[in-house]
């Protein structure tokens, strides 16, 4: 029988804030334990806490950029249970009246072809703090407690492990580029539970879900997915049923396995947050904090690709990371091929980054720099290989193509003229490759074109060489 | 709303995690019907027309600008702590 999976995704990423939600300690990540706190995060009773507004907008800003409803009228509410590593005995959070409503993100499946997955909804709360096992106990660190979270609840519309994959690394870069968050995986920045069920194809009801929580790598969620929808179709069609629970994912084992802890259903007793007052959201307000927004990834593909008549694949590689977009969008208006600024781009500049560990934010060639060096292949004054060590340099300490070609005298050779006595030079040195080549043997010309790009320090026009080699050689 | 004769005191108890005796369970119960009851004569207001409110003052947009403020002194978070190890709190462990 054929089963279909219905996976829906609740994705806590962490806001882009310098504050905590509620209180002023910092988010700096990597601080000795229980140094970034206070009576606010700590949950002393009587610590009033405040609403950090930045959390808000940023939180509006990602709703915008997916799509959604901004929810006019939006409270927060106290979510109640028991865990050491929360404080208060309650987490505050969204219940009814979460800031965003609806929306969706549009992915592209293997064959090609896109696919709509809808959001339920963005609502903002706080973290909870950081538990570490020690052999008879645990310990709490608190540093983590009251970041600003949003939530992204997606509806149970993603079908396979791939496209949670799809989802998940377009909604990254979404949020990349609109700077809401660092979406820094290996800092926790980005954090999702896993809600999958399965049902036999033409079965209108979905089956019963189970969930994994706190996944943390894309790799992991794709893993964990994998195994668990063939283990729920398994189950099915030994002719089992699929229990409601919370099961985690053993990455070294490759298996989900139920918790050993006793699942309680959820009884949250939401209700309003006493201590914090009504959001209300006018249209100029959103209005006005929509004028930060950047053109998203998949719109400046198409229009990359338009603009500068580059490949979809180009625009794809350059479109994913906004900084490195912008630099090569400022590296394409000054030059003359911007095919030739792509190639640049992605294949010099992007491996000398990953050599070097670098962001393009740290190249100390500017795009103007990059442009001029580029035009001055295309004019011919210099030829490939010395662009390439002219690059070099420039990485190394910046500095104006122009001036480094004057003053290495590396400006290509193109007078046909001083090429010719060149040319004269290697065929005079080089009796036997020239009787060989004359007697049929085609590796012999290539011997002399590269004897000619020798004796001119590589300054000779390739193109000019070979047909000046060409001619004299009859 | 549902009706207060139908609270389950124990799982009241449990969700606050009190433990109670027999005899405070029986005491208990009347007790906090009571209590439930006098606040549900509200249900028998006509609302109709009345936006839902959480709050009793008309005000709204209570937020703080996103910097940074001094934090507690390490030394001093602690000093509640009845067990602390390398700078955490230590609570019975965590069973997952
Ligand atoms: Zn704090």
């Amino acid at each position: 029988m054929n089963y279909i999976a219905n996976v829906g995704l609740e994705v806590h990423v962490q806001l882009k804030t310098r504050t905590k939600i509620f209180c002023g300690c910092p988010t700096t990540f990597g601080a000795p334990p229980n140094t970034h706190v206070c009576p606010v995060c700590l949950g002393y009773p009587g610590a009033m806490p405040a609403m950090n507004a930045e959390a808000i907008r940023l939180t509006v800003l990602s709703g915008l950029m997916l799509g959604c409803q901004i929810n006019p009228a939006s409270k927060m509410d106290r979510k109640n249970y028991y865990y050491p590593d929360m404080p208060k005995n309650y987490q505050i959070s969204q219940y009814d009246q979460p800031l965003c409503l609806g929306g969706g993100i549009e992915i592209t499946l293997a064959d090609g072809s896109k696919k709509k997955i809808g959001l339920t909804r963005i609502h903002i709360e706080e973290d909870v703090g950081k538990n570490m096992h020690f052999t008879a106990s645990s310990g709490i660190d608190f540093n983590r407690a009251g970041t600003p979270l949003m939530e992204i609840v997606t509806e149970p519309d993603i079908a396979s492990a791939d496209e949670a994959m799809a989802f998940l690394e377009a909604l990254k870069e979404i949020l990349a580029y609109g700077g809401v968050s660092d979406v820094n995986l290996e800092e926790g920045n980005l954090r999702c539970d896993v809600n999958s069920s399965v049902r036999p194809a033409g079965q209108e009801k979905l089956g019963t879900k189970t969930e994994l929580k706190n996944m943390n790598t894309f790799k992991g969620v794709h893993r964990a997915l994998s195994y668990e929808i063939a283990r729920q179709i398994s189950e099915l069609e030994k002719g089992g049923r699929i229990r409601q629970e919370t099961r985690r994912w053993d990455d070294l084992a490759g298996v989900t396995l139920a918790m050993r802890s006793k699942e309680e259903a959820h009884d949250y007793r939401y209700f309003p947050e006493p201590d914090l007052l009504p959001i209300v959201l006018t249209q100029a307000q959103v209005t006005e904090w929509a004028k930060a927004l950047p053109e998203l990834p998949e719109k400046r593909r198409a229009r990359m690709m338009s603009d500068y008549g580059i490949p979809e694949y180009d625009a794809g590689v350059l479109s994913a990371d906004k900084a490195l977009a912008d630099y090569f969008e400022a590296t394409a208006t000054l030059v003359k091929n911007p095919k030739a600024a792509s190639n640049w781009i992605m294949t010099t500049v992007m491996a000398k980054l990953t050599e070097l560990h670098l962001t393009i934010g740290e190249v100390k060639i500017t795009p103007a720099q990059l442009a001029k060096l580029i035009n001055l292949v295309e004019a011919k004054t210099i030829n490939l290989p010395t662009a390439k060590e002219i690059f070099e340099l420039m990485f190394a300490q910046g500095g104006d193509a122009g001036e480094i070609v004057k003053a290495k005298g590396l400006a290509q050779v193109s007078d046909a003229g001083a090429i010719e006595k060149i040319v004269d030079e290697a065929i005079a040195a080089n009796p036997k490759v020239v009787a060989d080549y004359k007697g049929g043997k085609e590796a012999s010309f290539k011997f002399l074109v590269g004897q000619v790009m020798k004796l001119s320090k590589g300054k000779a026009n390739p193109a000019l060489a070979n047909e000046l080699l060409k001619k004299k050689l009859g | 709303m549902s009706s207060p004769d139908k609270i389950d005191v124990r799982y009241v108890a449990h969700l606050a995690r009190m433990h109670l005796a027999d005899g405070e369970v029986a005491r208990l119960q009347p007790q906090l019907e009571q209590i439930v009851g006098y606040v549900q004569q509200l249900g028998e207001l006509n609302v109709e027309g009345i936006e839902p409110t959480a709050h009793a003052i008309p005000v709204q947009n209570v937020f703080r600008a996103d910097e940074v403020r001094p934090c507690l002194d390490h030394d001093a978070a602690m000093q509640n702590a009845p067990l602390a190890r390398e700078g955490q709190f230590i609570v019975p462990k965590i069973i997952e």
